[in-house]
């Protein structure tokens, strides 16, 4: 070996060396917390104001180390947060501790095997105080397999002047009739989400529960053995209402396009008198209003009341939202998660929590803080709201159903009273495989 | 096409081609052995990346096999494809896919020449400005490019009702398929005519002006200097050029997932892979439809290949 290859040799040898402590400290790295002693939790949290992340510090700050919280954050949309949890815990990543959950999406991955089982003695402190339809959503087959965070309910929203210059008695229920009514006759739109999405389900769905039927008849079961109630009495009169929206002209421009993002900002442009919509829209006329991008008169013209009704003297059961906290099955701190659930979803972080974000809480003790009842004024309506409220099909085939719903029923000038056996018929053939979606 | 220069054009230059192969000396065969050599390892390694997942996709759409229920998993031979191929919304996927296809390409085709002759012909300090210029939409990612155009065409942010004569303030592109299919072709074009320029302008570098000159001394007009001189010449660009953007129309996603989701019938064979696979996890179906996909574009190739005798390597300038 001469000179030239031996020092060659000496620099291939060192370059390993370097590789070699390099991966060494990269590995140190991953395990930095086990270290330490303090496990890292991972927490795929929804995008907002901020909320989740300050409740993730002052959780690890409060722990005294026996965990610290590290928030990942997953796209806006329900669909795509969806897409991309399901494909990191199909491949058994276990990189996910916790996980902002839709609650639709529960019964899909909880059924998948995805979700680690609630400690039994947890189950109360989890489900106490907790209004019903968000512990609904958090069970699968009998079970709590989620935790309940917050809970959220549309409201029917309305410029009080134009709903007084209608002669419209916003103190008692009103039904979709008066408001398409009311509507047409003071030359302005109702706000509705007819885009093709998994909003057009929600309003489907609520009008659907409100005529007293439901989408499935047997969530439990599997895709191809589903009953689906939509060709029924309650569909068609879903049906109607959109029908009559579309034949008064009522739905504004661009009915078709529009999620509860561009219903909010129809509504605060004027361009719809009245809306079903989420109550973050209020937080956001209020920022609005004060940002000087709206007039603050318009904001002060807010009104809100319960989900309009099908008919006279039925209640509405408007639909409900919110957001669940799971652990993920494949997490390597199962016990450190669930105690940090425990802080996260605390009365005293839900309360701040629906102040900072305008995300409503599912512990019914948080409407009594003054707090949010300073920020929210409707939080009476919220609250009666979230009781009434009928949750979206509780299955795990619940993507199909929604994108069928979505899909047949768009656009809304469409919609006919062939639509309800139509995309009864679709729906079921997509579950039985026989239907592209 | 000209018949009178295309075999002039495709005889002159396989001269050094095929017969010198039959008289291939050491050195040719010890230089095509260095070749394998280099390229071998590549070779086996996009054989493995591209080889693996399509042979596993072709093995999954025999499957009636979804995600989330990995226990249900059911060998059903080919009746994911029959599902596919008697499905109305996949032959309507498929009629718009196609369309989009040849309307942007060919437009694109015509625009990327013109643009290729302004950056051949501008000369002097404007040339890079030119280029670059031209060049620029094709640096900007295609989502962000989607984007820009929803974002322009939308009611509630767009600005384009206003500047298009005719529309109305409400109008709203996207409710309506053909309006909504006219904004997602012109994004497209939009954002690959450049590609298309510079396929072709590498073509035009290679067009021998001294062909031209005589042209002209001939006295031939500009017009039959540029259909019987310089695109004959080019014909092998072209033929890559149409190639490869037929190849990448066809398999179009991020307009139409951006802009319509599939909504107002503007659904596309790749997005409808995409929803059975990755929205519904029905990794089957989604492998058939993806299979299928795959088939298409094969189909596209030998058309090209077999058919249009598009030789790739000529339009590289290697022949």
């Amino acid at each position: 070996m001469d000179g030239r290859t031996s020092g060659r040799w000496r620099r291939l040898v060192a370059v390993a060396g370097v590789g070699v402590v390099l991966a060494g400290s990269l590995t140190a790295c991953g395990d930095g917390s086990a270290a330490t002693g303090t496990p890292t939790l991972n927490w795929y949290i929804n995008p907002d104001n901020g909320g989740q992340q300050k409740i993730a510090e002052d959780c690890s700050a409060a722990s005294g180390g026996a965990y610290s919280i590290e928030v990942s954050i997953l796209p806006s949309d329900a669909a795509q947060q969806r897409e991309q949890l399901m494909r990191r815990l199909a491949g058994g990543d276990t990189s996910i501790d916790l996980m902002s959950l839709d609650p639709v999406f529960v019964p899909e991955t909880s059924e998948a095997g995805f979700l680690a089982p609630v400690p039994e003695d947890l189950r109360a402190t989890f489900t106490d105080g907790v209004v019903d339809g968000a512990v609904q959503g958090a069970t699968w087959k009998d079970e709590l397999v989620a935790v309940p965070f917050w809970a959220n309910t549309q409201l029917l929203w309305y410029r009080k002047s134009v709903a007084e210059a209608a002669g419209l008695d916003m103190t008692k229920p009103v039904t979709w009739q008066q408001l398409i009514e009311a509507a047409q006759a003071q030359d302005t739109a109702i706000g509705v989400q007819g885009q093709r999405a998994e909003s057009m389900t929600v309003w489907v769905n609520a009008m659907i529960a409100s005529a007293g039927g439901e989408v499935i008849e047997n969530p439990d079961a599997k895709g191809p053995d589903i009953r689906l109630g939509i060709d029924s009495e309650a569909g068609k009169a879903a049906a109607a209402v959109m029908q009559r929206i579309a034949d008064a002209g009522v739905g504004g421009p661009g009915i078709d396009n529009r999620d509860e993002a561009a219903t909010a900002n129809l509504f605060q442009q004027e361009g719809a008198a009245f809306m079903v919509n989420w109550p973050f829209v209020y937080a956001q006329g209020k920022a609005a209003a004060e940002g000087g991008t709206m007039d603050r008169a318009v904001f002060d013209d807010y009104g809100w009341t319960t989900y309009p009704a099908m008919a006279e003297g039925t209640p509405a059961a408007p639909p409900l939202g919110g957001i669940d906290i799971a652990v993920s099955a494949f997490s390597e701190n199962t016990d450190a998660a669930y105690e940090a659930l425990q802080c996260i979803v605390s009365e005293e972080n839900q309360a701040a929590y629906m102040v900072s974000d305008g995300n409503p809480a599912a512990l019914e003790s948080v409407y009594d803080d003054p707090e949010v009842q300073e920020a929210y004024p409707m939080y009476d309506a919220i609250r009666t709201s979230l009781q009434a409220a009928a949750p979206r099909p509780q299955t795990a085939y619940y993507n199909e159903v929604s994108q069928g719903i979505a899909d047949q029923w768009q656009p809304v000038s469409s919609v006919s009273d062939r639509t309800p056996s139509a995309s009864q018929e679709y729906i079921g053939q997509v579950l039985k495989g026989e239907k592209l979606l | 096409m000209s018949a009178t220069t295309t075999p002039r054009a495709a005889g002159a230059r396989p001269a050094a081609g095929k017969p010198g192969k039959a008289r291939s000396s050491d050195k040719a065969r010890a230089e095509a052995k260095l070749g394998w050599y280099l390229a071998g390892p590549a070779f086996v390694i996009l054989v493995a990346v591209t080889g693996y997942p399509i042979l596993q996709a072709l093995y999954e759409s025999l499957f009636s096999y979804r995600l989330t229920a990995p226990g249900d998993r059911e060998f059903i031979g080919l009746r994911n494809y029959g599902v596919i191929l008697t499905d109305s919304l996949w032959w309507e996927a498929m009629v718009n896919t196609v369309l989009i296809t040849v309307v942007t390409v060919a437009i694109e085709l015509v625009l990327g020449f013109a643009l290729a002759m302004v950056m051949h012909k501008v000369l002097g300090w404007l040339r890079p400005i030119v280029r670059t210029a031209i060049l620029v939409p094709y640096a900007v990612i295609t989502v962000v490019s989607a984007y820009a155009w929803q974002y322009a065409f939308a009611l509630t942010t767009g600005f384009m009702n206003s500047v298009v004569p005719g529309v109305g303030e409400d109008f709203d592109w996207f409710a309506n398929k053909w309006t909504a299919l006219l904004v997602i072709c012109l994004s497209e074009i939009w954002k690959t005519t450049p590609f298309i320029s510079l396929l072709l302008l590498a073509g035009l570098a290679q067009v021998p002006s001294d062909t031209i000159e005589a042209a002209k001394v001939d006295g031939a007009t500009a017009w039959e200097r540029l259909w019987r001189v310089t695109l004959p010449n080019m014909k092998a660009s072209i033929m890559v050029a149409l190639l490869f953007r037929a190849l990448d129309a066809f398999r179009i996603f991020d307009n139409v997932y951006i802009m319509t989701q599939g909504a107002a019938g503007t659904q596309t064979v790749s997005a409808l892979a995409y929803n059975q696979t990755i929205s519904r996890l029905e990794i089957g179906l989604g492998s058939a439809v993806s299979v299928l996909l795959f088939v298409c574009v094969l189909v596209i190739c030998f058309l090209a290949i077999k058919v249009f005798k598009v030789d790739l390597a000529r339009a590289r300038g290697e022949g």
